[in-house]
């Protein structure tokens, strides 16, 4: 307590300081109510009201929902397409930027455009097109269809990002391989992939999360129960005459799990990677 | 732009087209071969089964007198008041309030355990995020009704997103609990480049809280502003999650927004070129907002170099 700054308080700077812990509350206690709700038995929901903590704890809500949706399953559907997507992109944005940013190939500033293109377009003018496409080739319901779609987005941005990267890369690095007769494939495999693991571990982990958040062209092409992604197996029950109050709020709280869980293990990772602009 | 060399000696530009092509073809199969067939069908009447038949600008003639389309964009208005305008007023304050007094008075870690807080809607999927929240305004039993019965405003109870009165403005709180904590992560991320100096300088001066906010807090954090509203509008205008989850664009049309208009174009009515219309209007759009943001951006960037 003894240095300066933080000495020197005074009474506004605590009512400021009560002003931002009361919106901090605000935005936190839809997430807390949605906690301890879903362990109640709606009967202890009607009778006690929402803000209780549970009399004891109730798992019937959470596990009928869990059955119900069959969640393993969607768990593994979302948790194989946001992964796979996240390895082919990167692998995929590697090889476009290695070209561009480091082979400087011809024209590169309007190939970047058009990539770009894939990540600012609304997904709804893809929408008709590709369902068409898909259903022609025998992709449609196959979650083949939104890997492909999705490792095309998301290379996009990552294009982009590390073409701007590849071209600062250490010149010296790359000459001595040169030097020492390395071709372009062993170049990229063996000095500019180990060097820049750390900006693709970071796409690797924004490109899952994007992933695995996104709604509509899973909803759209994924058709069958056995097939869907989390958010969509959820939001297609809302509604629904069985769902009674706590066993919806269940459905939340599986919702908003996974995504808390990767939040909680990539935190370090992703406050570095907004706060160096790899924003969406 | 245009030395004609690579960073590796000894290899020529055009000795790296191999490694473009994998993308190369996927971008034009995914993404410009559709794009460039969803235009095609916006002059086409098209139901799915037979054969797109061409129509010319009927659709868009009809586009441009249909009230359901003006209503969804007269209502992605709102989205980007509730995304755009009200996240990042209040998160510059935040991130002001944040860095500039908790942060320097009570601690670095009181400062960034509320900036992890009001960022955690954001890391949700955001129809899971709207779910949460339409849970608590359940009709029936639904949390804010049984709080406000409990403390006697029981006369306020409503169906709040189910009567026209309210669903657009309750989907508007619901974006703003969303999209709030990523203007404050951005914001306090770029006043990391202030320099204390300067507050100093200026508080010697005797400017008040709000004038040094407004000369060195705002000025050299432009660019970072300029990134979160274009970024925000785009999201904004592009919103169907939520309102696909929680209100289906209803009651009526009172919360219908372009990308769901679209789609239920497509896979509801059945009126491919019709939907196909209002997504590249959207497109359209989307793409002026971009043009125009970027352009001013540069002549602001421009006028200060002088």
């Amino acid at each position: 307590m003894s240095r300066r700054g933080i000495a020197r308080r005074r009474p506004s700077d605590w009512v400021v300081l009560a002003v931002a812990i009361v919106l901090g509350l605000l935005i936190a206690v839809p997430l807390l109510l949605i906690l301890i709700n879903s362990f109640k038995s709606p009967g202890d929901y009607n009778h006690s009201g929402p803000l209780s903590l549970p009399k004891e704890l109730y798992f019937d809500g959470i596990s009928a929902f869990w059955n119900r949706v069959d969640f393993p399953l969607k768990l593994w559907n979302s948790f194989f397409i946001s992964g796979t997507v996240a390895v082919l992109a990167v692998g995929l944005s590697m090889l476009n930027a290695f070209a561009l940013g480091i082979g400087r190939i011809k024209g590169r500033l309007w190939i970047v455009v058009l990539i770009l293109l894939a990540n600012m377009l609304p997904q709804e003018v893809l929408l008709y097109p590709l369902y068409f496409l898909f259903k022609q080739v025998g992709l449609y319901d196959n979650p083949w269809s939104v890997i492909i779609t999705f490792t095309v987005i998301q290379s996009a941005f990552g294009t982009y990002l590390l073409s701007s990267v590849f071209s600062t890369f250490p010149k010296e690095v790359l000459e001595a391989a040169a030097l020492d007769g390395a071709g372009r494939w062993h170049v990229l495999w063996r000095v500019v992939f180990p060097i820049s693991r750390p900006t693709l571990s970071v796409l690797l982990i924004f490109f899952f999360i994007w992933t695995w958040n996104e709604f509509l062209i899973p909803l759209t092409f994924l058709v069958s129960n056995a097939n869907q992604t989390v958010p969509v197996a959820i939001t297609a029950l809302q509604g629904d005459r069985l769902m009674d109050v706590t066993t919806t709020s269940a459905s939340a709280l599986l919702g908003l799990l996974p995504t808390l869980v990767f939040f909680l293990i990539f935190q370090r990772t992703l406050t570095r990677g907004i706060t160096a602009g790899a924003v969406k | 732009m245009s030395d004609a060399r690579s960073l590796i000696p000894g290899s020529r530009p055009r000795a790296f087209w191999p490694y473009l092509l994998p993308g190369l073809i996927l971008l034009i199969v995914i993404i410009l071969i559709p794009l460039a067939w969803n235009v095609f069908l916006t002059f086409t009447r098209y139901r799915g089964i037979r054969p797109p038949q061409w129509i010319g600008l009927s659709n868009w003639q009809e586009l441009l007198g249909d009230e359901v389309f003006w209503t969804s964009f007269g209502n992605s208005v709102a989205m980007i008041v509730a995304m755009v305008v009200v996240p990042t007023l209040l998160g510059l304050l935040l991130a002001a309030m944040l860095f500039d007094l908790i942060g320097k008075k009570f601690g670095g870690r009181v400062a960034s355990f509320l900036r992890a807080t009001y960022y955690l809607p954001q890391i949700l999927p955001a129809v899971i995020a709207a779910i949460v929240i339409g849970w608590i305004l359940r009709p029936k039993n639904g949390a804010l009704n049984q709080v406000l019965e409990a403390i006697g405003l029981g006369a306020l109870q409503h169906n709040w997103l189910g009567s026209g009165d309210t669903a657009l403005v309750s989907i508007m709180v619901i974006m703003v609990w969303v999209q709030l904590g990523y203007p404050v992560v951005i914001f306090m991320a770029a006043l990391q480049r202030v320099d204390p100096e300067l507050y100093e300088a200026a508080e010697l001066d005797g400017a008040g809280w709000f004038q040094r906010f407004r000369a060195i807090t705002v000025g050299i954090i432009r660019p970072e502003i300029f990134v979160v509203t274009l970024t925000c509008t785009i999201a904004a205008l592009k919103v169907f999650g939520p309102v696909y989850a929680l209100t289906r664009g209803g009651p009526g049309t009172s919360t219908i927004v372009p990308a769901y208009y679209a789609y239920s174009e497509f896979f509801q009515s059945q009126q491919v070129g019709y939907g196909a219309t209002i997504a590249t209007a959207l497109t359209v759009v989307i793409a002026i907002v971009s043009v125009v943001f970027i352009l001013v951006q540069n002549r602001m960037e421009k006028e200060e170099a002088r």
